[in-house]
């Protein structure tokens, strides 16, 4: 096999980082080339410079035998890069067939030839296993895990040589994970090579070809067989640790029983969401629910929190009923909410940290609204330290820190206050190894404090070994409910899975 | 827009200027034109290169602020420069510069208002006919009958409560912003008319407290200008150092992270229009001490001029992002060019070409910084 795709020295600076500093990567055609390497190590980057989004200060590309340098995105589609995004880039207004032909539409005399892009579409998302999917319906009505098939049949559509994509199983449940490797297998058989990035190591064992491993800007592996190559050596060289997952001990089961209920979610209904749920959550507990995307784990997550208003059922917190539909009234009762989508739904981007850490709890800097701001910086400082967020400078605009960092200070908004219930949704989605388990230990360091902690994740393992107790949902039903060490991956995942379409 | 300024205008201030006949031609001291520019170009250029030569570090971000806002200043520092070779016997006058400050107070206590609302994600085109509509509720004989002070307050009143149910509309009644105050513009001013009857009213010589804003002068300025500066530094004061301030960035810059953080967004961006109306109500006052009426008329386009302030100022249409100095500056910058215009005697028509052009060269300015920025 061919190299199809030579990069060389890359190197990339921007204001105040080197993002980039003498990056190599090859790609040949037919396999798939995984990219591995901690948040901020600058897979980012290096797949915008291949999508043409950004242009490197230094070092060469060649792509199918030919130096390239591209002046923009649509060059790089041109040559037959297509890329997928992490942040899925579609228009919501748009319907299916629209968003996948954005930009190259079949048309006559600048009117689009709707019926025959529709036709196209239909058999781009069969081709992709999901022929049920409507060619027509808006692309803003689709969950997560929709938006990401239209992303894939889009670069599909442009008979790409080379498909970049970005954690595309972050946002796709077990079964969905899948049917994209199975898509990925059909394009590579196609001679079609595809960079996959993921945090999970053992997607990348599976589907993964050959693994390039980046660390602060650098290269520091490259072409490392991808189902031979031990995991340790690979989190070694990703971060210079031997763990992947660590939880912190747990208390031995039983021990909450005694403990005051924080929450009690009784009969909690929302129509084609999730009907009849019912939890508790005690003191110091870590409560996870297991599921499916669309099994209504945020959804359920959202209500409690007074972000959607339920149908029937209540909300108790600490022994009195919850304002339904009021966020302001949750958090003034003593919640706290992680969201699942850190960048649209917890942080100010343009912000500093220090702004982000402080805006939920801004009435404790403030005497009748006027803001105490040495006591601002001083908790900020506090808390960055306390969590260890990385640069330790709480002035810095949050848009500059990695994912895990910026988890960590959507985390310490919550630690502004003492709080009674922690909702965390997704916690350490594009969160890094290392920085995975900090937030472990921290997660476990509030619940040992006394605060009770509901937990979605989409990773069972994580659920597993985190939470005390565990609730399976399916299809917005809890269909079990057990302590966590009473339970194993296998049984979870047979207990979402079952009666759903395979 | 012109037309309704000239209207404005008409204090005795703006008269002598406009017409140039104070006989001061001595320059300021150390105003010859060419003594002016090399200072400010020079420390431009030095800010520039220590700029440069500073590693890019954490405060990236506020200094790229700092100098957009020093780009405003070069450029209100040109336009003097410009006035001053022009025009030497009749810009650097104090009677003028008195003038450019009564002139931008109107508008000025009305672009703190609306930077408080294009950074909360908002946009208020009913300022103007609020204004409008506060003034002539003001001046009914029903109203001034019960003094100046009353006539005030009432003003106020009606421009908060014009700003409430615009704030109702958009955060209640979920309706967008620019639909809700565009209806808002076309019936306030339909309002006014009917209760004017679309005639100009005076202000009674009982109520002449009101006029005095515009006459009595404290060391040298009127009353009016301390309203807009007090106006001015409140705004300041609470957009940057409360709680309502910070939210307002929140809220703007991303509704749902500030939803999700426990602010009631729908409550405070309905205060944020009330807030605007609060400011028409104010600069409803200072139109009826300036003309010494309250008309239907009042206010025609102030709307676009403060969204033109606010924008050249730096405040991103998108919300998120902003300063009332910036606002200000912008605005200063836009009260200058009338006046050169006028003290000038030229075309009123290319006057408005050039407020057009300034407008899109601070936005592509703008932009240029940030992209810098990431």
């Amino acid at each position: 096999m061919s190299d199809l795709l030579v990069m060389r020295g890359i190197v990339k600076q921007f204001p105040g980082v080197r993002a980039l500093d003498g990056v190599d990567l090859d790609v040949r055609a037919g396999e798939v080339h995984c990219l591995l390497g901690q948040n901020g190590a600058g897979k980012s980057t290096l797949i915008k410079i291949l999508a043409g989004a950004h242009q490197p200060d230094e070092g060469t590309v060649t792509f199918g035998g030919e130096p390239v340098r591209f002046a923009g995105p649509i060059a790089a589609i041109r040559a037959g890069i297509s890329t997928i995004y992490q942040e899925l880039d579609l228009v919501d207004g748009l319907s299916v067939a629209e968003n996948i032909f954005l930009g190259h539409e079949h048309a006559a005399l600048g009117f689009t030839r709707r019926g025959q892009m529709n036709r196209a579409a239909a058999e781009l998302l069969g081709r992709l296993g999901h022929g049920e999917m409507r060619p027509t319906i808006e692309v803003g009505r689709l969950p997560a895990a929709g938006k990401q098939i239209v992303s894939m049949a889009r670069a599909l559509s442009h008979d790409a040589r080379l498909i970049v994509m970005d954690e595309p199983s972050a946002a796709l449940a077990h079964d969905e994970v899948g049917n994209l490797f199975r898509i990925i297998r059909e394009l590579t058989a196609q001679g079609v090579a595809v960079v996959y990035i993921s945090h999970r190591l053992e997607e990348i064992r599976e589907i993964g070809d050959r693994v390039t491993v980046l660390k602060d800007g650098r290269t520091a592996a490259v072409g490392l067989a991808a189902r031979e190559t031990p995991t340790s050596t690979v989190v070694s060289l990703m971060t210079g640790r031997d763990v992947e997952y660590v939880f912190p001990p747990r208390p031995e089961p039983g021990s909450h029983d005694n403990r005051p209920e924080v929450l009690r979610v009784e009969g909690l209904t929302l129509p084609g969401r999730f009907a009849d749920v019912s939890l508790t959550v005690r003191e110091g507990e870590i409560v996870g629910l297991a599921g499916l995307v669309g099994s209504g784990r945020s959804e359920i997550v959202e209500t409690v929190y007074g972000a959607r208003k339920p149908a029937s059922g209540r909300v108790v917190l600490a022994g009195e009923p919850v304002r339904p539909g009021s966020t302001s009234s949750a958090v003034r009762r003593g919640m706290g909410l992680a969201p699942e989508e850190r960048k649209s739904q917890a942080l100010l981007m343009d912000e500093s940290v220090a702004r982000n850490i402080t805006i939920a709890g801004l009435g404790r800097y403030a005497r009748f609204g006027w803001m105490d701001r040495k006591g601002e910086n001083a908790a900020a400082t506090r808390l960055v330290e306390t969590l260890d967020i990385r640069p330790a400078d709480p002035r810095r605009p949050v848009r500059t820190l990695s994912g895990g960092n910026q988890q960590k200070a959507v985390f310490a908004r919550w630690l502004v206050e003492d709080r009674k219930l922690l909702l965390l949704d997704e916690p350490t989605r594009g969160v890094d190894v290392g920085a995975r388990a900090e937030l472990y230990a921290v997660i476990r360091r509030l619940a040992d404090q006394g605060v009770g902690v509901l937990l979605v994740s989409s990773e069972v393992p994580e659920v597993l070994g985190l939470a005390d107790r565990v609730l399976v949902l399916r299809e917005g039903k809890v269909i079990h409910e057990s302590d966590a060490r009473d339970l194993d991956e296998p049984r979870v995942l047979d207990m979402i899975m079952e009666g759903s379409a395979l | 827009m012109t037309d309704a300024r000239a209207s404005d205008g008409g204090t005795p201030a703006d008269a002598r200027a406009a017409g140039g006949d104070t006989p001061m031609d001595v320059p300021a001291p150390g105003g010859t034109p060419q003594g002016g520019t090399p200072p400010a170009d020079e420390r431009a250029r030095v800010e520039r290169q220590a700029r440069a030569a500073r590693p890019a570090g954490p405060s990236v971000l506020s200094r790229v602020g700092q100098a957009r806002h020093l780009g405003l200043v070069v450029a209100l520092a040109l336009l003097a420069v410009v006035g001053l070779v022009t025009t030497p016997e009749s810009f650097a006058t104090s009677s003028n510069f008195v003038s450019i400050l009564a002139l931008a107070s109107t508008i000025g206590v009305i672009t703190v208002g609306m930077t408080f609302v294009i950074i909360g994600g908002g946009i208020d085109l009913s300022v103007g006919a609020i204004m409008a509509l506060a003034s002539v509720w003001a001046t009914t004989l029903a109203t001034q009958s019960y003094g100046p002070v009353v006539m005030a307050v009432c003003a106020i009143l009606v421009g908060t409560g014009a700003g409430l149910v615009n704030g109702f509309l958009i955060s209640y009644g979920r309706m967008v912003p620019f639909i809700a105050t565009l209806a808002m513009l076309v019936a306030a001013r339909g309002l006014a008319q009917r209760m004017s009857d679309r005639k100009t009213q005076l202000v009674q010589a009982d109520n002449s407290a009101i006029v005095d804003l515009s006459t009595t002068r404290v060391l040298g300025l009127p009353l009016l200008i301390y309203i807009f500066a007090l106006v001015v530094a409140v705004g300041w004061l609470v957009l940057n150092r409360t709680t309502f301030g910070r939210r307002t960035y929140a809220v703007g810059g991303n509704p749902e992270a500030a939803r999700l953080a426990g602010i009631n967004v729908r409550r405070h961006t309905m205060m944020l229009y009330a807030l605007s109306g609060l400011c028409c109500g104010i600069a409803a006052v200072i139109i009826m001490a300036r003309t010494t009426t309250g008309s239907s008329t009042h206010g025609d386009l102030y709307e676009l001029d403060a969204i033109a302030a606010v924008i050249i100022g730096g405040t991103l249409l998108t919300g998120g992002r902003g300063t009332i100095i910036g606002s200000i500056l912008g605005l200063l910058i836009f009260t200058v060019i009338t006046n050169l215009f006028i003290l000038n005697g030229l075309n009123t028509s290319d006057q408005l070409i050039a407020k057009g052009l300034i407008i899109v060269i601070a936005v592509l300015l703008q932009r240029r910084s940030l992209e810098t920025r990431t």
